[in-house]
């Protein structure tokens, strides 16, 4: 154990009879770049809050570095928060700002105004110390606010979606930049987002919150590609959930009986079905097929409702038995015949889609 | 409206009469502190004279009275703005419904009338002087104390007020931020939300003083038998006024003046580095002006005009054209007591005429005669001066007049 590691052990928070979080339990090793990943209300930001300090768990504990930050202040802790709106103080300087931490310290203005230059350098803006705050770009600003946490030489940096209000581009390239930080100082990075691209190209693990649980915790791969519950299935990645009854399970292959007919999938984590168990399964839009004929396994007929142009993928919509899906093909540069309004066969292979048992969906 | 249908003409003449309604009677008062005339007035323009300056500073009620007011003015000042803040700060930490009950306590108040607050005042620090026995001569019998114990009671809400603005629209994750970077709350609050409520702080102490300094309605019951500026001023005007009035309102207005174009200066000035065209400007480009237009140059060449203007007006000397005005009024009079005296010797030769013969000119009615012979004969009571119309008898009760 390190003096960069977290332990939640049993945390509750409670607002009145509302829990915000129920019974996190998980530990973040040090150096590791880990995010809660949920929608927005899930508890993920009440959970960083009590992390940084600026609330107490209702039950449980929060170790770091293995001491208990019982009546610990978020001054004292060795933590450094990254704001939503970054927090940049818009009174003072770049280099005031990054020095903050510095001066409230008590070290001498040179020394201060020295290390705000050597962070500028390590953010890649050396000269804009002298410059005020609302005289940057929304890049920089998110980048001078890494560099003024970072002047506290915290153990730990915690983000509260501090990318959120950066247009695409921008948003795409500061995942990289901070990813490459992370690795650059060594850092415990714990990131809050519910982004599902940032979460899933930056962290070495992820937590899937949703109300107040922890769902599941994996890395990308695992959350992505092996999903625990019908609620992570649906919300980290485009996913097309198809309700069914189970018939048979053989192994992990099991028989769902669906309004698209009998379809077969993998059950997900070695579960074990009984006849007549609710549950999904849930096929990716890349994953499933078009057929030229509906025999084969895991195939159906469908109506193609209507095409879409992403540009690097083309989208199509289908609809069946009142069971709507949808269908990704890779752009190949050449049009395809448009599909829209005829009858389309489809199939997927039963390795590639899993069932999960019948519980409540994001965003349904 | 535009110019074509007479809008220009309509605006640019009712914003004459506007201004001429602002600043008609300040122009006419400053005028009036320099007519030597003994009461304030424009005609007839007497002498230019800057002597009702002296009598203003010479008047030591009215200068004892300045002292006490800006003596209170300041202690309100740091009485009020630390516990305006402290309010504001209540205020905005505590939830909906405790916030919404404590903002109305602390607005109350400004709702009370001030002569009753003045009078609740006297009665409350009376009542407890007498339950702790102080006699007549201790602090709650002072009217100093009472007046700054009374105006702290309503102005402290008009500091809350303008903190209560301001901290609207501070950013609460400011402070989290500068905890979480290691900061004491102490340094919280001081490097981070004071210097954001520095603006406010200096327009809280800035309406704090001017509350007090004009304050009347509390401040004429509570200072007892002492006196402030505005009492001394209220006082003043009701037993009669003379130009030394309009010689404060003179000071006054230069006061207000000096102030507000140094604000100006400064407002322009930080607003050009703000955005960044003091480069480009006329004015902030060329480096010679740019010194010239800096707030403490303009206050310097304001102060510097003022006293020039000062001390010349302080060696003017009216006392010839005074002179000359006196030696006019007394032949004047002269001329007017001879007319008078020739008239009534006039009278009395026309009157020694109407009785040899009615004359239609030499009535003495009231219609100067336009009813002719209509009018009724004087009666005739030349012999008796009495004001009780001879009532007395006549000659007998009635004193000897010579």
């Amino acid at each position: 154990m390190t003096t960069k590691d977290i332990v939640l052990d049993h945390v509750s928070i409670r607002f009145g009879s509302y829990t915000a979080v129920d019974n996190a339990h998980l530990t973040i090793n040090g150096g590791e770049f880990f995010s809660f990943l949920g929608p927005s209300g899930c508890g993920k930001t009440t959970m960083l809050r009590c992390v940084s300090g600026f609330s107490e768990p209702t039950e449980g504990r929060v170790l770091i570095g293995g001491k208990d930050m019982k009546g610990v202040g978020p001054n004292k802790r060795p933590t450094a928060l990254i704001f939503q709106n970054l927090a940049l103080f818009p009174l003072m300087s770049v280099a005031e700002n990054i020095a903050f931490p510095l001066e409230v310290r008590g070290v001498g203005k040179k020394d201060r105004r020295k290390k705000a230059d050597e962070l500028l350098d390590m953010i890649a803006l050396p000269g804009v110390g002298d410059k005020k705050v609302h005289e940057l770009s929304g890049g920089q600003r998110q980048r001078v606010a890494i560099a003024r946490a970072l002047a506290v030489e915290p153990d730990i940096l915690l983000l509260d979606e501090p990318l959120s209000a950066l247009d695409l581009k921008l948003r795409h390239h500061m995942r990289t930049e901070l990813r490459t930080i992370q690795q650059r100082v060594g850092l415990t990075f714990i990131y809050i987002t519910h982004d599902q691209g940032e979460a899933l190209t930056m962290s070495d693990r992820i937590a899937v919150m949703n109300a107040g649980v922890i769902e599941q915790i994996g890395d990308p791969e695992a959350i992505y590609n092996r999903p625990k519950t019908a609620f992570v299935a649906s919300f980290v990645g485009e996913t097309n959930a198809i309700e069914g009854k189970v018939t048979a399970q053989t192994g992990e292959l099991v028989v769902l009986d669906t309004p698209l007919g009998p379809l077969k999938g993998t059950a997900a984590g070695g579960r074990k079905y009984k006849p007549g168990d609710n549950c999904y399964i849930f096929i990716r839009p890349e994953q499933l097929e078009l057929r030229d004929n509906p025999a084969g396994e895991n195939a159906f007929t469908t109506q193609a409702v209507k095409a879409e142009f992403e540009g690097n993928a083309r989208l199509l919509f289908l609809g069946a038995n009142g069971v709507d899906l949808r269908l990704t093909r890779i752009n190949t540069g050449e049009r395809p015949a448009d599909l829209a309004g005829t009858a389309v066969h489809v199939g997927f292979d039963p390795s590639k889609a899993f069932v999960l048992p019948h519980s409540a969906l994001a965003g349904a | 409206m535009n110019k074509g249908t007479g809008g220009g003409v309509i605006a640019a003449g009712f914003s004459l009469l506007f201004f001429s309604f602002l600043f008609g009677p300040l122009i006419i008062m400053v005028i009036t502190a320099f007519n030597s005339s003994s009461f304030p007035r424009i005609t007839p323009w007497e002498c230019f004279t800057t002597e009702w300056f002296a009598v203003l500073i010479g008047n030591d009620r009215l200068m004892n009275g300045l002292a006490n007011s800006l003596f209170i003015g300041v202690g309100v000042v740091l009485i009020s703005v630390p516990i305006g803040l402290a309010g504001a700060l209540a205020l905005s930490e505590m939830g909906p419904r405790l916030r919404a009950a404590l903002y109305t306590v602390l607005i109350t108040p400004i709702l009370i009338p001030g002569v009753v607050l003045g009078i609740s005042t006297i009665v409350f620090w009376g009542a407890l002087g007498r339950g702790v026995g102080a006699d007549y001569g201790s602090i709650f019998y002072d009217g100093m104390f009472l007046t700054l114990a009374g105006q702290v009671t309503f102005i402290s809400a008009y500091a809350m007020l303008v903190f209560l603005a301001r901290l609207q629209r501070f950013d609460p994750t400011l402070t989290e931020a500068a905890l979480d970077l290691g900061a004491s709350p102490g340094q919280a609050f001081r490097k981070i939300l004071l210097p954001f409520l520095s603006p406010a702080i200096g327009s809280a102490a800035f309406l704090t003083f001017l509350a007090s300094f004009e304050n009347y309605n509390t401040t004429v019951f509570t200072i007892l038998s002492g006196n402030t500026f505005t009492t001394t001023l209220a006082s003043k005007v009701r037993h009669g006024t003379d130009p030394s009035l309009s010689a404060l309102a003179v000071i006054i207005i230069a006061i207000t003046l000096v102030g507000a174009m140094v604000h100006e200066a400064h407002t322009r000035r930080s607003q050009a580095l703000r955005d960044g065209s003091a480069a480009r400007s006329k004015i902030y480009g060329n480096p010679v002006l740019r010194v010239i237009v800096h707030p403490l140059c303009v206050f310097a060449i304001l102060i510097g005009s003022i006293s020039f203007l000062t001390y010349q007006g302080s060696q003017y000397d009216a006392s010839v054209c005074k002179q000359q005005v006196l030696d006019e009024k007394r032949a004047r009079q002269e001329q007017l007591l001879e007319e008078q005296r020739q008239r009534i010797k006039a009278q009395k030769e026309a009157a020694g005429a109407t009785e040899t013969g009615t004359s239609v000119k030499k009535s003495p009615s009231a219609f100067g005669g336009a009813f002719g012979g209509a009018a009724p004969k004087p009666v005739e009571t030349p012999k008796s001066p009495s004001p009780f119309g001879n009532a007395f008898g006549s000659g007998t009760l009635a004193p000897k007049t010579d």
